[in-house]
């Protein structure tokens, strides 16, 4: 009896490990990638962030120095500032626009639906780069049609150099990003207003409900998990606001449209100071995470 | 005689609502397209007309001009091969086609690399029981919220040590690496009923058969989804490829766009040649795809 037992979980053991090994054999192209080119770089900028380090010679260990440092400097707090203001901005406005274009392409026909879902997805197909020379011209001092416009309708006096301009350039690449941020949240929201049950809707407008009630006692707590991914994702993208920075203003002028991520970019790959660049990176990281864990948990009370 | 019940008002109101809501949508809609009008048509505007202080609406004429210049205005060879002491360079061709086929190779790649990991991973990670899947798989989720970006400076360097920069495989390998895909791919992997791989386990076909015949047929939708999202993703990969690509026959199409922009920031019928060259391709793509597309998006965000 006692021999078959031992028989028995030797066969299962036999199997465990065949089944580990099959499994690890299936997982190691995507591990190779994984961990080499996501894990590595991800160790090695946490690593980095306490040396001096540049090209063409050996990284200095310089402990928290390149954080000391971070903190005293002037541009660093006005970038975290900046990019503060476009997420605090472009995130509620995102949200609030995409749930009520959904809510009222979710009511329209089946073709209509998917192709106002694609009209508002086209500046995100249509890529950072494209967008952003077309918006330049549109801006442009003398040949936009903003100020063609703002002119014509007495809205403005004079031409007004909008990117040029410390008052309106963060507004403008706001605005930019505000039309390439929506097509995903509009695409998320309409699938789950369609996913929301429809007998309860019915039977809460059949005892009186009206359509604001239907809307906030049932669709709207249903609709709470895509919300909070929406949160999440659109913060992230907010904070990840690189290309438009980078082809518009270059963060300019006066430093009014410095964010973060294009500061990171100008110290690490214009001044090759990697270091500095990797502990930017590290407190982006982890602002980064704190938010996306807030977000979660407000959620999850709900 | 019938008197207009409560919910009679109500329907009454909310048809107007409807209306109203309609017209602001089409509004809307409308400005969110005319970016991409704007591309297009000043793609094939003339000078006069792009210089112009009032908008020109529809183009006065519709010239070539715009995209003949782009073609002029540097060359590259189409492509070089070095063997033993001996180079070999094919036939100069317009920059901007080089860096569309560039764009091309390199999202297809990444499309490809992907799509293949991802699908073998996912289906492990839904379907096997094994030492270190639960960890495997937080890592995964963890790695998917942080910001991509902030691991480009050690990519560079690792790049650069696998003398790997300036090359289209920098731009490749971090997007296969990146764990969206696997993400989707272990979500759908998990609908498909278990019954039907242990089924096929016992007729005894081994892990790869059950893998390549039973398994794959039925994630197809999902290796679309991930297929389409991948490219459209990666040719769109502005940041990535800004920093890893430098030499002129090795941009891709945006970057080479970013760069002409540099040099001709007001020549706006060029710059927008340039971009409706680098949009007009992935729209039709994405037109094409979109069913696949709003799936991988709406898939990836039911979180486990």
């Amino acid at each position: 009896m006692a021999n078959k037992n031992i028989t028995i979980s030797k066969k299962t053991r036999r199997l465990m490990i065949h089944e580990t090994v099959s499994s690890y054999l299936f997982m190691l192209p995507f591990l190779l990638f994984f961990v080499g080119f996501v894990l590595y770089p991800m160790f090695m900028c946490v690593f980095t962030s306490f040396f001096d380090a540049t090209m063409g010679r050996d990284d200095i260990f310089v402990g928290f120095g390149n954080y000391k440092a971070l903190f005293q400097d002037k541009v660093f707090w006005r970038a975290l500032w900046n990019t503060l203001i476009i997420v605090i901005v472009s995130v509620p406005v995102t949200c609030v626009f995409s749930l009520w274009v959904a809510s009222a392409i979710s009511k329209m026909p089946v073709a209509a639906t998917s192709a106002f879902r694609c009209i508002f997805y086209l500046p995100v197909v249509t890529g950072s780069v494209a967008v952003t020379m077309v918006w330049k011209w549109m801006f442009n001092n003398y040949y936009g049609i903003f100020n063609y416009i703002g002119t014509a309708t007495g809205l403005i006096e004079n031409n007004i150099n909008w990117l040029g301009d410390e008052r309106y350039a963060l507004g403008c690449i706001i605005l930019i990003l505000l039309t390439t941020s929506v097509g995903q949240p509009i695409v998320l929201y309409v699938s789950a207003l369609d996913n929301v049950d429809k007998s309860l809707v019915e039977a809460a407008e059949v005892d009186g409900a009206t359509q604001l009630q239907a809307f906030w006692k049932i669709k709207w707590p249903q609709m709470m998990p895509t919300t909070l991914y929406i949160l999440v994702i659109t913060t992230i993208n907010s904070f990840q606001c690189f290309a438009l920075i980078q082809l518009l203003t270059s963060g300019g002028p006066n430093n009014s449209t410095m964010t973060i991520m294009y500061y990171i970019y100008y110290n690490a790959f214009k001044l090759y100071k990697y270091g500095y660049g990797n502990a930017m990176g590290v407190i982006l990281a982890v602002i980064i995470a704190i938010l996306s864990a807030i977000q979660f948990k407000a959620g999850q009370e709900k | 005689m019938k008197k207009p019940s409560r919910l009679d008002v109500s329907h009454a109101k909310s048809k107007a609502y409807y209306v109203f809501s309609f017209a602001v949508v089409v509004i809307f809609a409308i400005l969110f397209a005319f970016p991409l009008y704007w591309i297009i048509t000043g793609a094939f505007k003339t000078k006069s007309d792009i210089l112009s202080t009032t908008p020109v609406w529809w183009p006065s004429e519709w010239v070539g001009d715009n995209f003949a210049k782009l073609m002029n205005s540097r060359s590259v060879p189409l492509f070089e091969l070095t063997i033993g002491r001996f180079k070999i360079a094919g036939p100069t061709i317009p920059a901007a086609i080089r860096w569309l086929l560039n764009t091309v190779v390199m999202a297809v790649a990444s499309m490809l690399l992907t799509c293949l990991t991802a699908a073998m991973a996912g289906y492990v990670l839904a379907k096997k029981r094994f030492w270190g899947r639960g960890i495997l798989f937080s890592l995964v989720v963890c790695a998917m919220a942080l910001p991509k970006q902030v691991i480009l400076i050690p990519l560079l360097r690792e790049m650069s040590a696998l003398k790997l920069y300036n090359t289209i495989w920098a731009v490749i390998i971090p997007i296969v690496g990146w764990p969206f895909g696997v993400f989707l791919l272990k979500q759908f992997s998990e609908s498909i009923p278990t019954e039907m791989v242990e089924a096929c386990r016992i007729d005894g076909a081994g892990e790869w058969r059950t893998f390549t015949d039973v398994m794959l047929p039925m994630i197809k939708p999902g290796v679309g989804a991930c297929a389409i999202f991948t490219f459209i993703n990666s040719w769109n990969d502005y940041f990535m490829q800004l920093i890893m690509l430098t030499s002129n026959k090795n941009l891709t199409i945006s970057l080479g766009i970013a760069t002409m922009q540099a040099e001709n920031s007001t020549d706006f019928g060029l710059l927008m040649a340039g971009s409706a060259l680098a949009s007009v391709p992935i729209i039709i793509v994405f037109l094409i795809f979109q069913k696949y597309f709003t799936k991988g998006i709406t898939m990836g965000a039911v979180k486990g």
